[in-house]
């Protein structure tokens, strides 16, 4: 579903990647492995050793899913609108005309504070609209924020 | 007395300050009042000495009068050329600026009670201004409420406000259709209420093949469905009743209701997104329901039957005039199909599903059981989406979704799009909203 060339979508931050992929090796990936550990020694011989394995498999697949999730967001700022896409399941994309934005967001969590990263939001009239960018560099994201609202404001039309 | 309550003193000296209509608070607090009497008149049954009663009843009486008169003495309003300011509150004041440029329609409505005494109320609807009306200005007299709706609407649309006092009498609106009874009765109980009763008898009748003894009980429950249906379809019918639309000089002024009387103005060019849809057994009567979208329209609970009809029942043809005289064009023939891939992922609308597009409008068809026809009007695009899940994916298919600012009706959806076209209609239909603005 992409229009533009793949080399003008920029990306969140590889800082996104890295923490998502943390999240999920220390929340679900660790005390799985270490569960699956505990019986495979239990059990042991060769059922154990195989379920190892099986759960080694699970968490890779976990990691490649964080990563094409992570690989599929992206955003062009074209010349009068802001095209962002997502998803892996469900790809999604979405066009907002600078015009109609009615304020930008910028939001940050603890976690994504500590990595430096925080999301933009675009908020339009219409309720259904869902742009909005993750893991940006704080910087990256002030940025966008400000030149967002300073091309709303050039090209404000009514509602 | 009379001094105080004076209607000379609607038109304050001081800076054009208005006050409500003096019947006001005693429209306001009669319900209240009927509540305590009820509660006293159920106590006093039970219990002989009246003593208490009495003075329980001497107190509240002058009490709630008292606080009635002294709101309606902190309440008032006037309209400056940009904006309507409100005052109100005895202890905590409020002081609340509507800017009359955001304002997109304004209604006047008469609910019985209020009818008997000749008063109305105003309510502005407002882009953004939540859950409840701005400012519902409760009550006015009818004919005050009348002039001032124009007044509104004149300051909104940037026109020279017609003064109060020389505005002539106000010309009689254009009616350009009346909904007769017969249909809207009958298409109310071809809808839900018909459906609902079927639903109940197939229960009925499955549980008594099954089990004979069951049936009472599968009666007692269904009753509240059935219940439900018949409230449903008699608040419809009340609501929209008598339902008139005609032209008049400040937009198009939609008129219904049997008890409580409502009469909303759409001005020209503040719809948001239109949609026509046509029941399963409508269709051998040929009938269309049309609802409109009008950005800051409360979808509040005593409005969900009512707001919305742009004509809750007539004929095709006439339907479709309506539609392009409010959006002031002719709508495109949706006449793309979809590709035959769609059969896959939605068999029963497939054939159904149409797109159309020109340089005002898109409109798309789609349904099962209710042929539906969603138009938005490309000015008012806020932003596209498209979709695409794992099946549509599959099947090279994609959804394209045009929002618009609209509380009820979502813009308009584009179902299972080939892939490419959906690429296509995206650009194409950003461009032309991107003109159209």
């Amino acid at each position: 579903m992409d229009e533009e060339p793949e080399g003008r979508w920029r990306r969140p931050d590889r800082a996104l990647l890295q923490l998502r992929r943390g999240l999920v090796l220390l929340l679900v990936a660790a005390p799985g492995l270490l569960a699956v550990a505990a019986v495979a020694l239990l059990v042991g011989g060769v059922e154990g050793l195989a379920a190892l394995l099986a759960a080694g498999v699970v968490t890779g697949l976990l990691l490649v899913a964080v990563r094409r999730r992570y690989e599929a967001w992206g955003y062009v700022e074209r010349a009068d609108d802001l095209l962002v896409r997502r998803g892996v399941l469900v790809r999604r994309t979405s066009v907002v005309p600078y015009g109609r934005m009615q304020y930008v967001d910028v939001t940050a969590g603890p976690l994504a504070r500590r990595f430096g990263l925080a999301t933009v939001t675009l908020h339009t009239a219409a309720a259904a609209t869902d742009a909005s960018v993750p893991g940006l560099l704080t910087a990256e994201a002030h940025r966008l924020r400000d030149r967002l609202a300073a091309l709303g404001e050039a090209r404000q039309a009514g509602v | 007395m009379t001094a105080l309550l004076d209607p000379g003193a609607r038109l304050d000296a001081e800076g054009g300050w208005v006050r409500l209509h003096p019947l006001t608070p005693l429209l306001r607090g009669g319900r209240f009042l009927l509540v305590l009497l009820a509660l006293i008149g159920q106590q006093g049954l039970r219990e002989a000495p009246a003593g208490p009663l009495l003075g329980v009843l001497g107190v509240a009486v002058p009490g709630a009068v008292l606080v009635g008169w002294l709101s309606w003495r902190a309440m008032r309003y006037r309209v400056t050329p940009t904006e309507l300011q409100v005052e109100s509150g005895v202890l905590t004041t409020r002081s609340r600026r509507v800017p009359l440029a955001r304002v997109q329609a304004v209604d006047v409505v008469r609910p019985f009670y209020a009818r008997v005494l000749g008063l109305a109320e105003l309510r502005l609807e407002v882009v953004g201004g939540g859950n409840e009306a701005e400012a519902p200005l409760a009550f006015l007299a009818e004919e005050d409420a009348g002039r001032l709706r124009t007044r509104l609407l004149d300051l909104a649309a940037g026109r020279p406000a017609t003064d109060d006092e020389v505005a002539p009498a106000p010309e009689p609106d254009a009616v350009l259709v009346t909904v007769p009874t017969g249909p809207l009765v009958w298409s109310t109980l071809l809808g839900y209420p018909l459906a609902s009763a079927a639903a109940v008898l197939l229960v009925v009748g499955v549980t008594a093949l099954v089990d004979v003894r069951a049936v009472g009980a599968a009666l007692a429950t269904s009753i509240w469905v059935l219940l439900g249906a018949g409230s449903f379809a008699v608040k419809r019918v009340l609501a929209e009743y008598g339902f008139t639309v005609a032209e008049s000089p400040d937009g198009l002024r939609l008129r219904h209701g049997l008890l409580d009387k409502r009469t909303q103005t759409i001005p020209p060019g503040r719809v948001q997104a239109v949609r026509m849809s046509e029941p399963l057994l409508w269709r051998p009567f040929g009938w269309v329901r049309v609802e409109v979208d009008v950005a800051g329209y409360a979808g509040g609970s005593d409005q969900q039957t009512t707001t919305g009809a742009l004509l809750p029942v007539a004929p095709r043809a006439l339907a479709v005039a309506l539609v392009a005289r409010v959006l002031g064009s002719a709508l495109p023939e949706a006449d793309r199909p979809v590709p035959p891939a769609a059969r896959w992922r939605a068999p029963l609308q497939a054939r159904r599903l149409r797109v159309g597009v020109d340089a005002r409008h898109v409109v798309s068809t789609f349904g099962v059981l209710t042929t539906t026809t969603d138009v938005a009007p490309l000015a008012k695009v806020q932003s596209l989406r498209t979709t695409a899940g794992p099946w549509q994916r599959r099947l090279g298919l994609a959804s394209l979704h045009v929002d618009t600012a609209g509380r009820s009706l979502p813009g308009a959806v584009l179902p299972h799009r080939s892939e490419p076209d959906a690429r296509a209609l995206l650009e194409e239909i950003n461009q032309l909203a991107r003109a159209a603005r």
